[in-house]
């Protein structure tokens, strides 16, 4: 891993003014490095930070890596990471130009994690050296506890997917909006609209009387305010009191957190280290959530850039015909499979042009008539605006959600592919399932990552009691066994598991009962779901119907 | 690292030629010392040729090591997390190889699209003019199907196992304990010769006996009477004859080394299609590499396919690809392993293993004729293993071929040479395919 020379890097720093100038906004120190292939497949367990922590598992996808490299071969071209300052890694022997295609496609995707705002919580600091510091805590833990530091990292992962990312999300919006002391806050958001249900009026009323009290009793003014609301609403103290002995709970953003605050193995005085190395599993997480959440805007953002920076940069002129085969090999639509190159540049064209247009109003919102629709242009010039506010503010599902509709469906000529096994010629058929944009929308955001929400709570016995939140998708059964055993590790107590199966079996029974003459045979089978609890106790997974 | 090393090596080297550039030589009395002082150091010639270690991560353990790790888990009560994967590399001459790789999962609670699966039925996107409900492609269910069996070509060299199934043999050994081979039936091989230093040779030679040397002294001295039977024993007094000295010599032995042939029979009738195929292949590969690790490598492995006839494939990627909608006979594939027994005169050099992977489909419902093949398959074999992979969780322990063999009472009457073992398919993980395994082998 050495730093790209100072030809290359001259040829970086041109790229940002470039880019700068064109509105993109990002640090103005960058790193760039080259590595070797051997070097990305190291890189690629660690999600290519070189400074995270070891973990064996990442070896043996390593080795893994190795030996298929070792068959197919592949040369990647870049990758970025969200580090400060952001470094990039590249190939060696990279021709000039195809270098200034890739800083560009690069300067777009720091431009992103810098600005996208649900980047927020990795803007404060530099999770490399967050990173290393904690990987050498890990690396001194492992020196005094051996392996089971692994076994804790291990557990730790296997419920890293179920972080409280947009609970923590939303604690620095509410941080940077308005803090009120506990009580008040409860008093004003919860007791006065959720419990007494007061009116706009009293409450605005209660608001202004707030204000006064402060304005006249500064540091005296809580206790002022709530003698009077004793005298009104005495029983208000007591639902405060119920409230926070309620919520313990909710201290906790996620099952992780939880599991640290409460675990009565995990708070052994012996266990206490592996509050760390949780911790540390934990905001790795949450580090790299935003970018799991943006990865369609993310590669859109940076094509969308990359081609027009390119187009308009006088220093390669000439290679106008070489960029044009890769950047159709980057962004082309593929005929079966979804590109998130593709779409995402495609989007953010489409957008810009929308919103050129004056189409995202109400006035065209109620056109119905298609000549109408297609000739609406109001000539508006608010594309490029209307684009770097979306890559501030949406996210995969809130954009595909907002901005995918039946024009843009119809321009790319864009389908839902559906698949039929032909046993007799033994071939998989591959036909246009659909062109709605209902459906299209559907089957993307149902490949959008989405993890399982899971609610819990502890129950007598001291008993972890996790509940799924069924929405149309079931847990993979395979891996629920193991996970429960390295929850009930970590709890130090038995933990069940709440969530809906389909039950095959009884599908199964169905389908032989019907009767095969009787009309109506084509009809699906729909799917019968049935509600069960997975037990994992000292070690052991059973399974149980509800 | 290495730069580093090489340079201390040469340090009286570096200390001539560098000189030139130290910063204090104008300061020092010119001598021919070997070696560096103080003012020899300096930061320009030391510390900027130190290479600093490239490697990303602080280690990689090898495979080894990570196996080890994998099998401390079961001691403190966790399922191993390493799991063999297979890669079949294509290649369009024959000589295709496959490799056997580490793959790991870390299990999470993720979502499954089960209702979609329910409904048999998976979308994902596309782009294109066709209109709906069109056909836009297809796609062979076995992509890399070749048209025509090219049976019995035999080509030289490697026999599609990949140069890593010597290793994966020792893994799978190692990490499942599958059992070392008892009594391998050591055949004499007439090429191969070591050399040892097995003999002596007394007055020269390439090394002393120091013991056998002593003890010729000391016999040599006693009938001389030079050595006291009371008291202490003055060595100083002893002759030494040069005749006594011993010497070892290098000398060529012959070297006897096992060889095996095993004989990989699998039924690939229709009825096989999906995981009972899978199981069994599965299974073959993974017996193959335990076989080449065995035998350090002498196995060579013959792949035989059978429905109502048999073939013999060249190499293990046909072998594993080819498919073919024909009914079931296990006599004929036995019939073929038992004529290139014979043809080839096998017998004699080489310790035979057959393994048999089917579903247990028989067109013939008493096997008779099949089980007069297997019992003469028997007079030479040192293993037979067969493996039925059910297709149908219904019709448990009652396949036909498994129903015969069990009434031929030859499991008993051999219990060493044949070994039997039958699961479902669709419910064959790694571990139970491995276990399988221990069945047929143990």
């Amino acid at each position: 891993m050495q730093l790209i020379d100072q030809h290359t890097k001259k040829i970086m720093e041109g790229c940002k003014e470039r880019a700068a100038a064109a509105g993109l906004k990002f640090e103005k120190e960058t790193l760039e490095y080259i590595v070797t292939n051997a070097d990305l497949l190291e890189l690629s367990p660690k999600i290519m930070i070189p400074s995270l922590y070891d973990y064996w598992l990442q070896d043996i996808q390593v080795l893994r890596g190795k030996g298929e490299y070792e068959y197919y071969p592949n040369n990647p071209y870049e990758t970025v990471i969200n580090t400060r300052p952001a470094i990039s890694f590249y190939n060696d022997n990279n021709p000039d130009w195809l270098n200034v295609m890739i800083f560009y496609h690069v300067i777009a995707h720091i431009d992103f994690f810098q600005n996208n705002k649900f980047f927020e919580n990795t803007w404060e600091y530099d999770f490399k050296e967050k990173a290393l510091t904690e990987k050498r805590i890990i690396a001194r833990l492992r020196s005094q506890n051996g392996r089971l530091v692994d076994y804790v990292i291990e557990f730790a992962r296997s419920i890293d997917n179920l972080v409280g990312y947009f609970t923590a999300l939303s604690k620095i919006d509410n941080n940077s909006m308005l803090n009120l002391p506990g009580k008040i806050d409860y008093y004003f958001n919860i007791f006065l609209q959720e419990i007494k249900a007061v009116t706009m009026r009293e409450f605005l009323a209660e608001v202004d009387r707030y204000n006064k009290v402060l304005e006249t009793f500064a540091e005296e003014s809580e206790n002022v305010f709530f003698k009077e609301i004793a005298v009104k609403n005495p029983e208000f103290e007591e639902y405060f009191a119920n409230h926070t002995k309620e919520k313990k709970t909710d201290k906790a953003n996620d099952l992780l957190q939880f599991i640290l605050n409460e675990s009565s193995f995990i708070n052994e005085s012996k266990n206490i280290w592996m509050k760390t190395v949780v911790e540390i599993v934990r905001e790795t997480s949450l580090y790299f959530s935003p970018q799991i959440r943006t990865q369609i805007m993310n590669e859109g953002w940076a094509s969308y850039w990359h081609e027009k920076l390119f187009m308009t940069d006088e220093r390669i002129k000439g290679h106008e015909i070489a960029f044009a085969r890769l950047n159709a090999k980057v962004t082309a639509l593929s005929k079966i499979g979804l590109n998130p190159y593709a779409i995402g540049w495609r989007l953010f064209m489409h957008i810009e042009e929308m919103a050129d247009k004056g189409r995202y109003s109400a006035e065209f919102d109620k056109l119905a008539n298609i000549e109408e629709r297609k000739l609406f242009d109001k000539n508006l010039g608010a594309g490029t605006d209307y684009i770097f506010y979306v890559r501030e503010n949406y996210c995969d599902g809130t954009f595909i959600n907002r901005f995918l509709d039946q024009d843009f469906v119809n321009k790319h000529k864009l389908m839902v592919v559906g698949q039929q096994i032909d046993l007799q010629r033994n071939v998989r058929k591959y036909y246009v399932k659909s062109r709605k944009i209902e459906d299209y929308k559907k089957m993307i955001v149902d490949t959008l990552y989405h993890p399982p929400f899971i609610k819990y709570e502890v129950i007598p016995d001291n008993t972890l009691y996790l509940t799924h939140i069924y929405e149309g998708k079931e847990l993979y059964r395979d891996y629920i066994p193991n996970t429960m055993i390295g929850l009930e590790y970590l709890w130090g107590n038995t933990v069940e598991l709440e969530t809906t199966e389909i039950d095959w079996d009884e599908m199964k029974r169905k389908n032989e009962q019907k009767d095969l003459f009787a009309a109506g045979d084509d009809e699906k089978i729909e799917p019968i779901l049935r509600r069960v609890v997975y037990t994992s106790d000292k070690r052991k997974v059973t399974k149980r119907k509800l | 690292m290495k730069k580093k090393k090489t340079q201390l090596a040469n340090t009286n080297d570096a200390l001539s030629k560098q000189s030139d550039f130290d910063f204090f030589k104008h300061l020092l009395v010119t001598s021919n010392k070997n070696y560096l002082e103080f003012y020899n150091y300096s930061d320009l010639q030391y510390i900027s040729n130190l290479v600093a270690d490239s490697s990303l991560s602080s280690r990689i353990y090898d495979l080894d090591r990570l196996l080890e790790k994998d099998k401390l888990r079961e001691k403190d009560g966790f399922a191993r997390k390493i799991k063999l994967g297979r890669l079949v590399k294509p290649s369009k001459e024959g000589a295709d190889k496959t490799i056997i790789i580490p793959t790991t999962t870390e299990e999470k609670f993720l979502h499954w699209n089960s209702e979609a699966a329910s409904e048999g039925e998976s979308t994902t996107g596309g782009s294109g003019e066709e209109a709906e409900g069109e056909v836009i492609g297809e796609e062979s269910l076995r992509p890399d199907e070749d048209g025509d069996g090219q049976g019995g070509q035999g080509k030289g060299g490697e026999h599609g196992m990949g140069a890593d199934a010597y290793d994966v043999g020792r893994i799978l050994t190692e990490q499942f304990e599958l059992p070392n081979l008892k009594e391998k039936g050591k055949k004499t091989s007439l090429t191969k010769f070591t050399y040892d230093l097995n003999d002596k040779n007394l007055g020269h030679g390439q090394i002393v006996d120091k013991k056998a040397t002593l003890k010729r002294i000391v016999r040599t001295n006693l009938s001389l009477g030079r050595i006291k039977t009371e008291g202490d024993i003055d060595t100083t007094d002893m002759l030494i004859n040069p005749k006594d000295s011993v010497y070892r010599i290098l000398t060529k032995e012959k070297d006897y080394e096992s060889q095996a042939v095993v004989f990989f029979v699998r039924d690939y009738s229709g009825s096989m299609q999906g995981k009972p195929t899978e199981a069994v292949i599965t299974q073959h590969i993974y017996i193959n590499s335990w076989l080449v690790y065995q035998y350090k490598r002498h196995v060579k492995s013959r792949f035989i396919l059978h429905d109502n006839e048999a073939i013999e494939v060249p190499d293990f990627y046909t072998y594993y690809n080819k498919q073919v909608a024909g009914g079931t006979e296990v006599t004929a594939g036995y019939e073929l392993v038992n004529k290139i027994v014979e043809e080839e005169n096998l017998a004699k050099d080489y310790n035979i293993y057959i393994f048999h992977g089917t579903d247990g489909d028989d067109w013939s419902t008493d096997g008779r004729t099949a089980i007069d093949e297997l019992k003469k398959m028997l007079k030479y074999a040192n293993r037979i293993g067969i493996t039925v992979a059910e297709n149908n969780s219904s019709s448990r322990n009652d396949s036909v071929v498994e129903k015969y063999i069990r009434a031929s009472k030859l499991l008993e009457s051999e219990p060493v040479k044949l070994h039997f073992d039958s699961f479902i398919a669709a419910d064959a993980d790694e571990s139970r395919i491995i276990q399988s395994i221990k069945t047929l082998i143990s």
